[in-house]
């Protein structure tokens, strides 16, 4: 069966696969041994007590870490997600699922599409989750495991990267382009190339709601689909630059989207150069140099409601709360856990904290209540809200 | 040709009544033998359910081929109303205060809700794809619909009928039963579930079903408990006190040769036990006994106070009751399942009784002294004393007297009789007048030789020759004494009796084609799917060979030229390269595919199994064109 990618741009090709290897083999061991990440660009150091009175309201959390040793499938953990008491962890290495203090493992025998479990998405309704993988699709539903790959069904690709359930459709982002799989039908319904404004059809992420879906297009920016009138809208960076930004908070910070989460009608993108909030009219950019952002490479963004999100980066875990940042991550110098605040005013505090995510390279994350679950290269992280 | 047979009729029905005298199972009131046939098409009742009412006043009795609710005094076993419902009823379940009936309508993919006092039709639903049974949870939220074609149990709020959501369910889904709290739902399925993509034995895997629980409250699948090397599950039945239940299915011996019937290796007919009073794991044990059969098990039914366990055997015609203490004994004492070994049977079965033609659901009465059992082609309902196990009455239902051509054929379609030893019939691999969803090793040429998968009977009348070989000239060759020597492994039929299946397979209609707008008009996708079909261009501007186009070889309103062709799909295990092209009605329904059900899907016909474009010009389409092809073909 021919593919139908079509990749023209040779630098980009390359781009892509180095991010692929950065995506599966992150760089992990070393940024540990990076220098600090500009938390603090172009703000100024103050005690924690001087710092906004709003700022030191931000959450705060006791971590506590899995790794293989306490029985995650793999310490590579791509995608967490909350399905109430039930945590489900999507690694290199099979899907785990936590549940009553105890892990169990999904893998290929059991039926599951590949090893290596990229994204997850829970359809609410049903109870099933799906996992995509980097060999196709699955659903786990009572425990059994129904896999969809390009081919034995209409999927266009088995690298899923994205996955996000709406209704009765399940929407899917691969390596060449998105699909819809519509539950009622089981019909398969491609989007590309040739009937979007997709250029480049490498789609990392998909977030859908009964109004719109959104897409992250790896290299062709963000992609906006309208479900009432079948309409797409294309988001691209304004300047056009790959290494610039010359038009902040002018649309979106950089062509190359990694995640998208829609949510309260507001949109909220990352790319590898920096994250952007979008309400339908306004953008707001955020980069590290000024903003609490740890690190512009982010691999994930999940918006909490239209003010609230949490950023995954390569240099800790992010959260803004629309004026103050909080990055809580292991020391990139130390390996000391470290909680660092960032108040509207640009003055940046340490807090003093016991524990941290499992690892800096932040790949996805969960809320479960107040709680947060974290996916780390080198670990899953509960993340418990301190009072 | 009719009547020339019809001459003949004497001698067929003296050869007919010997065979049934030799029928496995003793005390039969053998209806067909016993009345001349019309060639008149008749409708007759053909009760599948039957259903007490709350107050145990009344006995619903649910008729398949009328399409009615028949509502009878369950003292005395007089009709005292009949409510017309929808095409081919399936199933049917009362609301928790008893005051609406819901009956799935099979054919007309509705639901109709019956108000019990007026016995009015209040309401038609529409629903998924063939629902098949409905169930109702206790606190009356949520109405549940297993649905045959599309998977799944539809959730829809009871009161308004909208439907709120799907859940997967088995391949095939048709039987649900509430356990006694009503917190959890069991539902099966008659196909087994399709292997995936890549399973290391690929189509010689033995064959999965499961149960799906559901929590009602929440409307979300559970569980699902694993029904290994099983295919075709059909009622189950909980005990009161929840604690142990049962499920009717069949064990088939599709991997290896079926001439070996004589050897007891085609089908086991088991049962599936589960609960607090089994164990953590699932326990199967046969309903069969050497030389004694109890051939395709549908209804069960637990007596209240969990002493004995009653199934119907469609193709036996008989109910085998069974002493639950004893059962339960032999599963604690063996620890395993003991489905090979036909002498467990001994342990716990207590009385075969024979009842009338495919018998389907079991109804205890509210206090268990007596059992209905529905014999769908005999128009009667068998009722059975629990503490005699003996047959107390037959209820006629009203209808035609006469019995026609078409039902005669129909009963030789659903019966094991004419089989060694009653151990199976047509029914067995074609499911309610369908398939199984297997594929088979028929022929005793070697393990693993020529494995052919099994189809759709629907609308095959003119689509000769048959078999995938295409080795059989017609229909009657295919039913008679092919069946004979491959399958019964006796000498069966009569002529008249002969024909008259055959005059029965030949009437089986199509259902509904559940992907075709009702209009027959093709979407977008459609479109451009049909013309990949009869394109004469590849996408390089290179001409396809009519010979190696879709619309060649599927050409018609069949879609089959009925030729016998090599398309390149030969195994090493097939002894030929040589197959009748088949139909494609209903193909959407009829997986797995190819002859040797090596493809799972419709895609891997062509993304795995065609890589020399043998079996159509179709390496060069793109990912969007051979979805847009299936699109088409679900149409056919």
């Amino acid at each position: 069966m021919k593919n139908s990618a079509q990749n023209g741009r040779l630098a980009v090709a390359l781009a892509m696969v180095a991010a692929a290897i950065a995506m599966l083999v992150p760089m992990a061991a070393s940024a540990q041994k990076q220098p600090a990440a500009p938390v603090t660009a172009r703000a100024a150091k103050v005690p924690a007590a001087k710092i906004s009175a709003a700022a030191q309201t931000l959450p705060r959390f006791r971590f506590e870490n899995f790794t293989t040793d306490n029985g995650l499938p793999d310490n590579h953990v791509f995608a967490v997600l909350v399905d109430g008491d039930r945590i489900w962890a999507g690694t290199e290495n099979g899907l785990g699922l936590y549940e009553n203090g105890k892990w169990k493992t999904y893998t290929t025998k059991d039926g599951l599409a590949h090893r290596a479990v990229l994204s997850l998405a829970l359809d609410k309704r049903t109870g099933d989750v799906w996992a995509g993988t980097m060999g196709g699709l699955s659903r786990i539903s009572g425990g059994r495991i129904d896999t969809y790959t390009q081919l034995n069904s209409g999927l266009s690709n088995d690298v899923v990267y994205g996955v996000s359930v709406e209704g009765e459709n399940v929407w899917v982002a691969t390596a060449a382009g998105a699909n819809r799989l519509d539950l009622r039908t089981g019909q398969w319904q491609l989007y590309n190339e040739r009937n979007t404004p997709m250029v480049e059809i490498w789609v990392y992420g998909v977030s859908a709601a009964p109004d719109k879906v959104y897409f992250a297009v790896w290299g062709s920016g963000l992609l906006e689909y309208n479900q009432k009138t079948g309409r797409w809208d294309k988001y691209e960076d304004p300047d056009g630059e790959t290494e610039l930004v010359l038009f902040k908070d002018q649309g979106l910070i950089h062509e190359i989207v990694s995640s998208v989460s829609y949510v309260d009608n507001i949109v909220w993108a990352s790319t590898y150069f920096g994250d952007s909030r979008y309400d339908g009219r306004y953008w707001h950019n955020f980069l590290a140099k000024d903003s609490g952002l740890p690190s512009n490479f982010t691999n994930f963004v999940k918006g909490v409601d239209a003010n609230h999100a949490w950023f995954c980066t390569d240099k800790g875990l992010a959260y803004y709360d629309g004026a103050n940042w909080a990055v809580y991550r292991p020391s990139l110098t130390t390996g000391k856990p470290e909680m660092t605040v960032r108040d509207a005013q640009g003055h940046v505090a340490q807090v003093p904290v016991t524990t941290a995510p499992a690892h800096n390279y932040i790949l996805g994350i969960d809320f479960q209540g107040r709680d947060i679950w974290v996916a780390t290269a080198k670990g899953l992280s509960h993340g418990i809200r301190q009072p | 040709m009719r009547r020339r047979l019809q001459g003949c009729l004497t001698a067929a029905l003296l050869l007919a009544a010997a065979i049934f005298t030799a029928a496995p199972w003793t005390g039969k009131t053998v209806q067909a033998a016993a009345n001349p046939r019309t060639d008149e098409p008749l409708v007759y009742a053909s009760p599948v359910e039957t259903l007490f009412s709350s107050d145990g006043a009344r006995l619903y009795v649910l008729c398949q081929q009328s399409g009615e609710v028949r509502v009878l005094d369950a003292a005395t076993y007089k009709t005292i109303g009949t409510v017309a419902v929808g095409r081919v009823p399936r199933g049917f379940a009362l609301s928790p205060d008893g005051s609406r009936l819901f009956v799935a309508n099979s054919w007309d993919d509705t639901v109709s809700v019956v108000d019990t006092r007026s016995l009015q039709v209040t309401a038609t639903w529409p629903v998924g794809a063939e629902p098949s049974s409905v169930a109702q949870d206790p606190a009356g939220n949520f109405l549940f619909v297993a649905n045959r074609i599309s998977n799944d149990v539809a959730v829809l709020d009871a009161r308004t009928g909208a439907e709120e959501k799907r859940l997967a369910a088995g391949r095939g889904a048709s039987y649900m039963t509430l356990s006694p709290d009503g917190r959890r739902l069991y539902v099966t399925h008659v196909y087994p579930i399709l292997p995936a993509l890549g399973s290391e034995l690929g189509n010689r895997m033995p064959p999965e079903s499961e149960i799906a629980v559901i929590d009602t409250a929440r409307a979300v699948v559970v569980d699902r408990i694993p029904l290994h090397s099983i295919a075709g599950v059909f009622h189950v039945a909980i005990s009161a006190d929840g604690r142990l239940g049962a499920a009717a299915e069949m064990h088939p011996k599709n991997l290896v040769p079926l001439a070996h019937l004589e050897h007891g290796w085609a089908f086991t007919d088991t049962l599936t036990l589960f609960g607090t009073d089994i164990g953590p794991k699932p326990v199967e044990i046969p309903l069969d006994e050497l030389e004694r059969y109890a051939a395709r098990p549908f209804g069960v039914a637990i007596t209240p106070d969990k002493s004995r366990l009653y199934v119907t055997s469609e193709g036996s015609e008989i109910v085998t009751a069974i002493d639950v203490r004893r059962l339960l004994a032999t599963v604690r004492a063996r620890r395993k399942s003991s489905v090979e070994d036909l002498s467990a049977s001994a342990n716990y079965v207590i009385a075969r009784i024979a009842v009338g033609h495919d018998p389907r659901g079991a109804t205890l009465s509210p206090d268990g002294r007596r059992l209905f059992v529905a014999n769908r082609l005999d128009d009667t309902i068998s009722v059975i004393d629990t503490r005699t196990n003996r047959l107390a009455a037959t209820i006629p239902l009203d209808g035609p007297k006469d019995l026609s051509v078409l039902r005669y054929g129909e009963q030789t379609f659903y019966t094991a009789r004419y089989s060694f030893q009653g151990q199976i019939g047509c029914a067995n691999c074609h499911i309610d007048s369908t398939f199984d969803g297997l594929t088979w090793d028929l022929e005793p040429d070697g393990f693993g030789v020529d494995i052919v998968e099994n189809k759709l009977l629907e609308g095959i009348k003119d689509v000769g020759p048959y078999k995938w070989n295409g080795a059989n000239p017609n229909i009657p060759t295919e039913c008679g004494p092919r069946t004979e020597k491959y399958f019964w492994r006796s000498e069966s039929f009569d002529d008249l009796t002969l024909t008259d299946l055959v005059v029965y397979i030949r009437s089986l209609q199509p259902r509904p084609n559940r992907w075709r707008s009702p209009g027959n008009e093709l979407t977008a996708a459609e479109e451009r799917g049909k013309a990949i079909f009869e394109r004469a261009q590849d996408n390089f501007g290179k001409p396809i060979p009519e010979a190696n186009r879709c619309s060649y070889c599927h050409s018609g309103a069949q879609g089959t030229n009925q030729k016998i062709l090599d398309v390149g799909t030969k195994k090493p295990t097939d002894r030929s390269a040589l197959l009748k092209t088949p139909q494609l009605t209903n193909v959407a329904l009829m997986a797995p595919y190819m002859h040797d059900g090596s493809a799972p899907s419709l895609e891997e016909i062509w993304t795995v199994f065609n890589p020399q474009d043998k079996h159509g010009r179709t390496n060069d389409l793109t990912k969007n064109q051979l979805n847009d092809l299936i699109e088409y073909l679900r149409t056919r």
